[in-house]
């Protein structure tokens, strides 16, 4: 008999809801460990053939539109891009997986994500050109700017998604991350708050197996990263991160749940980023080709057209399509970037308030004068030009 | 104008409460959120009674983490609520800096007027309550270092009304600096009756000698230090900032113009305050009008002493008068 057996029973505390037991059952919220696939199981033939279509449609077009951006940071016509080369599959599935009135809060690797969700192709990349933070409306495509800051959009998607609960209206909100920000603050608290508010949001890690250079098991030493969902009381869920069916699946599923009042999910999806972190990286200092090969052979889109071919859902006509369409968005990209962005300096005194400050006011005026001087600085050169050919 | 039948006497942290309370009646955006603002009604009481009133939904108690707090009320915002967050003493608001720095000041920024986020933070700041540390920070400059936040601070029971009114209808982030040892300072007052928009700072004094500039918890101190200078021959005028961004320029230049000589008074050490902000900003343009160089009476740059000895590092009556005598006084 050991002096713990002599503890006195303790009380039962009075902020417990129900003494008997655990305040949410943890069973169900134990990610199973092994993560969810589809493709090339016989549980593809329960889903539509248009979808599945659609998403092998959305992969194709997704790399080109990867491959096109990277292009133009090599052009130096985008200043800096995050690929999501690799992880097309996720991306699709956190577009197609909300529907019009949902909410998207997308990490700065999400472009293509945003592309998804019907933002203009060039929009959705001014803040990797750096022309404006934000090309697009969100309030348009309901989809917040691209977060550079890591994991600090996840809770105002919690923030959010429980306004619109409050207001009884049945909006999801859906929060991208990668497997670095899952060790930031923002997302424990996110996560914390999600499943205290039981607001209707659903966190996506892209767990992609690097933090620019540091991989995940100097990242986390949890079991997976669905795992952390647990200690939260929420679900985790695991899920081949390069199988879109799969990934697409497992976010319905947590939409619908977070839809009906179910509350927050946490889905972690496993995947590779085949591109180094930006273009600015140097993937080969921390990682060997065997490691990217071997992936590669297991590239989503690889995957979901042989999978979608065995089953006979997919054909040349509609592979050949779906290239033609990729090659055309690439056209388009390469257009809208050959034109040179127009800016009205003085914008940059309109949104930092809705009425500008008298300090900026001032400023503003300052710039302004500044730029007169220097159209008339050009004229005037101009002018000089004009007298000196007249003269000759 | 005050009615009598308006007129009564209320503490600030009275006229907080009612603040919150006829904008949540005015309003059902208005939500309020925070550590322990429910049934507490927070630890300074400004939350009183107001989750009886509304509910448990528009007076929520979170979970214990600033960052989340403030994360959450950036959400709430872009669908439309107006969120007021209590940030429970000055110094624990900091692990929300980077909500605040990156996403509340930038958010209307970055989306090209898309996102406005009218969002209140509420911060009790300062010292002189016997607080320990970590509890009378005044954080004031990295607010107005911080484009994009309103920095509002009263100093009288009828502006901590009218301004924190003021801070929730406004489309912008406001950053409410509430000067917690005023929070039992009392005033004959009528709430209803309108004080003076954001940005304009008004002259609690008038005055000849030289003029103190001040905000928040130090204006007591200044009026006093005003009155026992009577005794010495000074007249001195007092001017009240209440809101430091925006910065009131015009009203600002227009005494030190007319009186040439000025002091900045605030407890936040001095090095990189905003008192350092506002003695260039007059001096480069009142020049002309100074016939002493402007001072600045400030704590010291040290980390916020302990309780025992915070008395050594807020400015006083004492300190005032020594800058005031230093004005090169001649006439």
């Amino acid at each position: 008999m050991t002096v713990l057996d002599h503890r006195p029973t303790a009380p039962v505390p009075s902020w417990l809801p129900d003494a008997t037991g655990p305040r949410s059952d943890p069973a169900p919220l134990l990610p199973d460990t092994s993560p969810v696939r589809v493709l090339g199981t016989p549980e593809l033939a329960k889903y539509d053939p248009e979808l599945l279509r659609d998403l092998y449609r959305r992969l194709v077009v997704g790399r080109r539109y990867n491959q096109q951006a990277t292009t133009l940071t090599k052009q130096g016509r985008l200043a800096v891009y995050p690929s999501s080369t690799g992880q097309e599959a996720c991306e699709v599935a956190a577009a197609t997986v909300l529907g019009a009135d949902d909410w998207l809060f997308p990490s700065y690797r999400d472009t293509l994500a945003v592309v998804g969700r019907g933002v203009d192709p060039l929009a959705a990349l001014t803040l990797l050109r750096g022309s404006a933070h934000t090309g697009y409306d969100p309030r348009i495509t309901r989809t917040a700017p691209l977060c550079t800051p890591l994991a600090t959009q996840a809770p105002h998607a919690v923030g959010l998604a429980h306004a619109a609960r409050l207001r009884g209206e049945p909006v999801v909100a859906l929060a991208m991350l990668g497997d670095g920000g899952t060790s930031e603050g923002d997302f424990h608290e996110a996560l914390n708050f999600a499943a205290v508010l039981n607001a209707p949001v659903v966190f996506l890690v892209q767990n992609n197996g690097y933090a620019i250079s540091v991989p995940l098991t100097k990242q986390s030493a949890a079991p997976s990263l669905a795992h952390k969902a647990v200690g939260y009381g929420m679900p985790g869920r695991l899920v081949d991160g390069n199988d879109a069916v799969a990934v697409h699946a497992v976010l319905a599923e947590a939409v619908d749940r977070a839809r009906a009042g179910g509350g927050p999910t946490l889905v972690e999806a496993l995947t590779y980023r085949l591109e180094a972190h930006t273009n600015a990286d140097d993937a080969t200092r921390y990682r060997v080709p065997d490691e990217v090969e071997a992936w590669r052979a297991h590239d989503p889109l690889v995957l979901m057209e042989r999978h979608l071919r065995e089953a006979g859902l997919l054909d040349d006509e509609a592979v050949a399509r779906a290239a033609e369409e990729a090659e055309a968005l690439a056209a388009t990209m390469r257009a809208q970037f050959h034109a040179e962005p127009q800016f009205d300096p003085l914008s940059l005194f309109q949104h930092v308030y809705a009425e500008p400050t008298p300090q900026l006011r001032e400023q503003a005026a300052q710039l302004a004068a500044e730029l007169a001087a220097e159209q008339m600085d050009g004229q005037t050169a101009g002018q000089t030009d004009g007298q000196t050919g007249a003269g000759a | 104008m005050a009615t009598e039948q308006g007129t009564r006497t209320s503490s600030m942290a009275q006229a907080l409460n009612a603040a919150l309370r006829d904008a949540m009646r005015a309003d059902s955006a208005v939500h309020l959120l925070g550590e322990d603002v429910g049934a507490l009604g927070g630890v300074f009481r400004i939350t009183d009674g107001l989750a009886a009133e509304f509910g448990a939904d528009r007076c929520l108690d979170t979970p214990l983490a600033e960052a989340g707090i403030l994360g959450t009320a950036i959400g709430m915002a872009m669908y439309g609520l107006r969120p007021v967050v209590e940030m429970q003493f000055d110094a624990f608001a900091y692990p929300a800096m980077e909500q605040l720095v990156s996403h509340v000041a930038k958010m209307r920024n970055r989306t090209a007027g898309g996102l406005g986020l009218p969002i209140t933070v509420r911060v009790p700041y300062g010292g002189g309550i016997g607080g320990v540390e970590h509890h009378s920070d005044s954080s004031e400059a990295y607010y107005t270092a911080t484009p994009g936040l309103h920095v509002v601070t009263p100093a009288t029971v009828a502006d901590a009304y009218g301004l924190l009114r003021a801070s929730i209808a406004s489309d912008d982030p406001v950053i409410f600096l509430e000067p917690k040892r005023l929070y039992w300072s009392k005033d004959e007052v009528d709430l209803s009756a309108p004080t003076e928009p954001i940005g304009r700072a008004v002259l609690r004094r008038t005055g000849r000698s030289a003029v103190l500039i001040t905000y928040g918890p130090s204006l007591p101190v200044c009026l006093e230090a005003a009155k026992a200078a009577e005794a010495e021959g000074w007249d001195l005028a007092v001017l009240d900032l209440r809101s430091l961004v925006p910065f009131d320029d015009a009203t600002v230049c227009e005494v030190v113009r007319s009186v040439g000589r000025a002091v900045v008074v605030h407890e936040a050490s001095g090095f990189g305050g905003v008192g350092a902000e506002i003695a260039a900003r007059v001096t480069e343009r009142c020049f002309h009008h100074l016939a002493a160089p402007v001072l600045r009476v400030t704590g010291f740059d040290i980390p916020y002493p302990p309780p025992m000895l915070e008395h050594h590092y807020l400015p006083g009556v004492d300190r005032i008068l020594d800058a005031v005598a230093k004005l090169q006084w001649e006439d």
